[in-house]
């Protein structure tokens, strides 16, 4: 379980030697993206404002608070649940480059094969842990698409981002599968006398 | 006896104050829960899980020392209000106190605003709204205090509840089997380590509002009064860990920190079962009143 610090953009060597378990953190700029944003790349076909190659995405609508300069403040930036966008991770990955996303709860098979084959990594963050996050997020440096307020496309700088675990490689690995594996094994043996 | 007038006042302002603080400071017994669980993954020798523990524990520090919120999830607003029956009060205006408070701390302070309409999804933006705060209202003989239980229910958490009518003739074995399987289809995504609430018996809608006290106002390391009941609880929660979900469902011992089960009589033909999952958090907070609206926190 070897420890790395990942400085995207990320390159496609950067994200097949993590391995399972493997702890992650990261120095940086990532990008925040929720349901509405995918949507609007995916569903509604708009190309996004920002170059996502090599990108690191977190699943996040932040709670922010806006400056009468125009800029955001952070208030509570945490993690959202990834599960309900599994089907636009293949899509971030084969047309954008994006090599990692950042989120809780895990991902399907179906972006566990887009990881296997277009090279990227889910890494979990500890669901719920937002006073950390907030403060490792340095400062909000963009956000595109304030329509669509808190699920814009938002850029943070951040540092010692983490501890991130890697939960599905890019070989076809996922720890989730594994976990649920395991779970339903032990619970048929289970007698409930 | 009737209360001072001020009561109302100072009602409102303790459900502000009770919904902040729920969000920025967890209980001691929910830190101890934890606790326990970074030392049982730790004599695993689960590396994963352990640094889970410790960062969920880091965590909780950082808020401390911050004055920030634990989580991002500002939840809906849920009250248990044990009001003592020498009290004359005005029940309406005390749902109306908590229901202001409510908006103001969502103003104030600010937090995020949840609350939207079932089917437009239109904001409220106050976190209250029709039904919400959900408050749950009881009476406590010979006493002219009021206790008031204050939880922020995150969506997480709140998403995985499940209720079943089994048959009466599946007995214990049905109730192990079915809230397993809750727990199994729950996987990751109410943050474990969870507690896990149940509630048997009852019509439907009690056996759930039982589960939610149970997941949500109980204390950890309490059991049920009831030898049965708590022998039940004990059984579940060592099945619940042997799954290895564990922390996160990233693998590991500690897939609940608890297991509480509050129960009601039910009809000779009926088994209801209902199971409300608590995040890590175990947000709560706890504070009571005098009939002069001073207030003292716990
Ligand atoms: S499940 Fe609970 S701890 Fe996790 S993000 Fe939601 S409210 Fe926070």
């Amino acid at each position: 379980m070897a420890q790395h610090v990942l400085v995207p953009p990320l390159k496609e060597e950067d994200v097949r030697k993590l391995q399972l378990e493997d702890t992650v953190r990261i120095d940086g700029t990532i990008f925040g993206i929720r349901d509405a944003t995918q949507i609007r790349i995916f569903d509604d076909k708009i190309e996004p404002p920002a170059d996502l190659t090599g990108a690191i995405c977190l699943h996040t609508a932040p709670g922010v608070k806006k400056l009468p300069d125009g800029r955001y403040q952070k208030i509570s930036i945490g993690t959202t649940t990834s599960t309900r966008m599994d089907r636009f991770v293949p899509g971030l990955l084969e047309r954008y480059q994006v090599r990692a996303i950042v989120g809780k709860a895990g991902l399907t098979e179906t972006s566990v094969e887009a990881m296997r084959r277009w090279g990227g990594v889910y890494l979990a963050i500890v669901g719920g842990a937002a006073a950390l996050e907030t403060m490792q997020i340095e400062e909000i440096e963009e956000v595109w698409w304030d329509d669509l307020m808190p699920e814009c496309l938002w850029k943070f700088r951040v540092k010692d981002f983490g501890p991130l675990v890697v939960a599905i490689d890019a070989h076809g690995h996922s720890l989730y599968r594994n976990v649920q594996e395991r779970a339903a094994e032990r619970t048929k043996r289970f007698s409930f006398t | 006896m009737k209360p001072s007038p001020e009561i109302y006042d100072a009602l409102e302002v303790v459900a502000r104050d009770l919904y902040i603080k729920a969000l920025q400071d967890i209980p001691p017994d929910v830190r101890a829960g934890l606790s326990r669980g970074l030392e049982a993954e730790k004599q695993q020798g689960n590396q994963t899980a352990s640094g889970i523990m410790l960062t969920i524990l880091d965590n909780i520090r950082v808020a401390d020392e911050q004055k920030t919120l634990v989580c991002q999830d500002t939840g809906l607003p849920v009250f248990k209000v044990a009001v003592g029956g020498k009290l004359d009060m005005d029940l309406w205006r005390l749902k109306d106190s908590l229901r202001k408070g409510c908006a103001r701390a969502t103003a104030e302070r600010p937090l995020r605003p949840n609350t939207v309409h079932p089917l437009t999804r239109k904001h409220t933006g106050t976190n209250t709204g029709e039904g919400i705060p959900v408050v749950k209202l009881d009476f406590v003989p010979d006493s002219d205090r009021i206790e008031l239980q204050m939880a922020p229910k995150g969506s997480g958490s709140e998403n995985m509840s499940f209720l079943k009518m089994l048959n009466p003739s599946e007995g214990i074995q049905g109730i192990k089997r079915f809230v397993v399987q809750c727990i199994f289809e729950s996987g990751a995504r109410p943050c474990p380590p969870m507690i896990v609430g149940i509630g048997l018996g009852g019509t439907s809608d009690i056996a759930m509002g039982l589960a939610k006290e149970a997941s949500t106002f109980r204390h950890l390391g309490t059991h049920n009064p009831d030898p049965d009941v708590a022998k039940l609880e004990d059984e579940l929660l060592d099945l619940i860990n042997q799954t290895g979900i564990g922390p996160q469902g990233l693998g590991g011992v500690t897939t609940a920190m608890a297991v509480n089960i509050e129960w009601a009589h039910t009809h000779i033909s009926q088994n209801p079962v209902a199971v409300n999952i608590q995040c890590w958090r175990g947000e709560r907070a706890e504070a009571e009143l005098d009939a002069y609206g001073n207030v003292s926190w716990k």
